[in-house]
């Protein structure tokens, strides 16, 4: 069992939680994930650590409460613990010598650009941060990249209800546009990245992704995860999960991810019958 | 007792082999209860009256860790079921599992002296029988294996698999600490995520794996070395003297046609792991989802894919098809399961080779297969399935599960600097499992490829004794 030492509400649906597991947290490196259960009747689901303290012995995540384990995992409080946590999974982000970098994070995937912008930047690299979401009450982690030696930070929503009104390939392109980057990361909803990933290819800007696709083992051994880049078949788990932008097949990743979509509604609704949060 | 001829000698029973009571087929299939039923005591006794406890056993040197056949077979005549549990103990530390799972027919029974003129002895059955009579006592009065005087040497063993399972226990027995890494949340590997429920059920494996535990087997889930650990880390952080790496041939092999990742596609891997280490078929009660086709096509002839199969049909397929390029002569699965597949509605193509998966809006449709014919034997010895010109046709699926092999994971071995690994990333060993890092000892599929249960419970063995052998000498 792994103890739950931290927790914060990012925004209505958006929780950060801390657990301990000192062996995980002496390994992590920004963009690995982690494969976690929240009991013994649940199911193992991938999440990007967003923080780690290996002096302290914890690990941090970031998840929206859209289905039934992450509404399992946003009623747990310190004191409680997750039945499983594994990991640091997954081949860290390539940070070196990569000279100007624009960061950008879209909705929850701003809970690993966090650390990617700051793997960024303790390897030398000038960072530029786009963080985006939906509306103002979205947006998470802002103090925490205000607080990082950035060369600039952009905040986007697509209201406009904070900083500028619109989406985040505006900026991206812009600064592609002025030949203020050498390269570009995406981390954020597949659409977010299809699109930046078109950005910066038309702009001839290269652009790592972070790909969330469905697991189950998140060590290749079920081949759930497959994502096809530049025509080859990888899996997301293993190989990845960042890959190069230009070459994913968003559409398929898109159509993958909602392999389970009517199965999970039948398991939410099974769910907010038992839980009386959701009334 | 067994009637005696007029020196006193015992006769053995001229009867045919007993068969293994089994449910029906239409109901079993229906459920994920166990298909075979196990022999009742009069059903094993009548059936170990048909060895004639040759002089010269053949049946030993015919299984891969040489249980004395014999002997557990004497101590069934005379009823002494624990000692003939002790006897089994002796080399295999998990008897009701390989009662089940052992393709004894190729091994113990194929040497057998009675089946070359008529049926082998049901080896396999009576081991069957012994192991579960040991689980269904209570865990003081099982058979405990002695543990060896403690040597203060520590050994890490990677992957709770059979061959990993198989290597902790010997270690025990000679008295070495050891600790079982699994990087999954349970552990047994292919014994609990592969084997379906049906053919071998979970709270056997569990037992099993509880006796082992019981003789001071620690074992640690959600590690994955490699990762969470690394081997070197292991060995001079956290004090072990000696490694061994079961970690098995983990990575699925696909198809390679177009269409293969389509909703609807999954690997054999990812198909079992889902209802038997999820328990998807529990869903929504079990979080784990999966999708239960309608037509279900499974590629392959081993018996990953007679497994994948008859779960398709108990998560309640109406059609679920078998398309295998060679014949059923040439299908790697034990005739057992492919007669247990018929037997539950299971549709056989053979001769038949996937060229594409079809599908509309990101979901399969169906199946483009070109027929085959058999030519020249290849390497393997098989006939070669050929293509028939102009015969594509398509089979009508929603659901295609490919169940064609896997392969190395490279997980831990490009995570371990000095450990070498062949072209196709299975680890080198020298006949004792040793590898090129000295302390380090490697057994099973990921040696191997992808074999059996006891072939890799073997190499476990074997590499226990060498790597007692390596901390004597080094001490």
């Amino acid at each position: 069992m792994f103890a739950i030492v931290h927790k914060r509400q990012l925004s209505e649906s958006v929780f950060e939680m801390g657990v301990h597991a000192p062996q995980i947290a002496r390994k992590v490196r920004a963009g690995q994930f982690l494969m976690l259960r929240v009991n013994e009747r649940g199911e193992r689901i991938p999440l990007t650590f967003s923080d780690w303290s290996a002096d302290e012995g914890w690990i941090r995540f970031i998840f929206m409460r859209v289905g039934k384990t992450t509404h399992l995992l946003s009623h747990l409080e310190v004191g409680d613990a997750l039945a499983d946590v594994v990991g640091p999974l997954g081949v860290p982000t390539h940070t070196e010598g990569l000279g100007r970098v624009a960061v950008v994070g879209g909705g929850v995937g701003t809970a690993v650009a966090y650390p990617v912008a700051r793997a960024m930047l303790e390897a030398g690299n000038e960072v530029t941060a786009i963080v985006g979401a939906r509306t103002k009450d979205l947006l998470i982690l802002i103090e925490e990249f205000e607080a990082l030696p950035l060369a600039k930070l952009m905040v986007v929503t697509d209201d406009g209800s904070a900083g500028e009104k619109g989406l985040v390939t505006a900026p991206l392109a812009r600064l592609c546009d002025a030949g203020a980057i050498d390269h570009a990361m995406a981390i954020g909803p597949a659409i977010m990245m299809k699109f930046c990933a078109q950005t910066t290819k038309e702009r001839g800007v290269p652009c790592t992704v972070s790909l969330n696709p469905i697991m189950v083992d998140g060590t290749g051994m079920c081949g759930a995860c497959r994502v096809t880049v530049g025509g080859e078949t990888k899996f997301g788990c293993v190989d990845g999960p960042d890959f190069d932008g230009h070459l994913v097949d968003f559409e398929e990743l898109m159509s993958r991810q909602r392999v389970y979509a009517d199965l999970e509604r039948e398991a939410d609704a099974e769910f907010s019958k038992e839980c009386s949060c959701r009334l | 007792m067994p009637p005696v001829d007029e020196t006193g000698r015992r006769r053995p029973s001229r009867a045919p082999r007993t068969p293994m009571p089994e449910r029906d087929p239409v109901e079993r299939a229906q459920d994920f209860d166990e298909v075979a039923l196990g022999y009742t005591e009069e059903q094993a006794l009548a059936e170990a009256d048909r060895c004639i406890q040759c002089a010269n056993p053949t049946c030993i040197a015919g299984c891969p860790v040489n249980i004395d056949i014999k002997a557990f077979i004497a101590r069934i005549l005379e009823r002494d079921y624990a000692g003939g549990v002790a006897v089994i103990k002796e080399r295999n530390a998990l008897p009701a599992v390989c009662g089940r799972v052992c393709p004894q027919e190729e091994q113990c029974e194929a040497a057998c002296v009675l089946s070359r003129k008529g049926e082998p002895v049901a080896i396999g059955r009576l081991e069957r029988f012994l192991g579960d009579y040991d689980l269904a006592c209570d865990l003081e009065h099982r058979c405990r294996v002695e543990v060896g005087q403690d040597s203060g040497r520590k050994v890490a063993v990677i992957g709770s698999g059979p061959a990993g399972l198989a290597c902790a226990g010997e270690l025990r027995r000679f008295g070495h600490a050891v600790t079982v890494f699994e990087s999954l949340h349970a552990p047994g590997g292919v014994l609990t995520y592969g084997i379906p429920e049906f053919r071998l059920p979970k709270s056997i494996v569990q037992a099993e794996i509880e006796m082992l535990q019981a003789t001071g087997v620690e074992i640690v889930t959600d590690a994955v070395v490699g990762a969470t650990y690394t081997l070197q880390e292991l060995m001079s952080v956290h004090g072990y003297d000696a490694a061994f790496i079961g970690v098995g041939a983990g990575l699925p092999i696909f198809l390679g046609v177009p269409g293969e990742n389509l909703n609807g596609v999954y690997s054999a891997n990812e198909f079992l792991t889902r209802v038997n280490l999820m328990r998807a078929y529990e869903f929504p009660k079990a979080d784990t989802p999966v999708w239960r086709g309608r037509k279900v096509a499974v590629v392959g002839g081993g018996n990953v894919a007679m497994d994948a199969a008859r779960t398709a049909k108990r998560l309640g397929a109406e059609q679920v098809f078998l398309v295998y390029r060679r014949s059923e002569d040439e299908m790697p699965a034990r005739r057992e399961e492919v007669h247990h597949a018929r037997e539950e509605g299971i549709e056989f193509k053979m001769l038949c080779s996937p060229q594409e998966v079809l599908g509309r809006d990101g979901w399969v449709t169906g199946m483009v297969v070109t027929r085959m014919e058999l030519g020249e034997p290849d390497e393997s010895g098989r006939r070669a399935p050929v293509c028939v010109v102009g015969s594509e046709h398509t089979i009508e699926c929603d659901t295609v599960v490919v169940a064609v092999g896997t392969r190395a994971n490279p997980l831990l071995t490009t995570a371990t600097p000095g450990l070498e690994v062949s072209s196709r990333g299975y680890i080198l060993t020298d006949e004792d499992g040793a590898t090129s890092i000295p302390g380090v000892f490697a057994g099973g599929d990921i040696v191997t490829g992808a074999a059996t249960v006891i072939l890799a419970m073997g190499a476990g063995k074997r590499a226990a004794r060498a790597i007692d052998r390596y901390l004597r000498d080094s001490s």
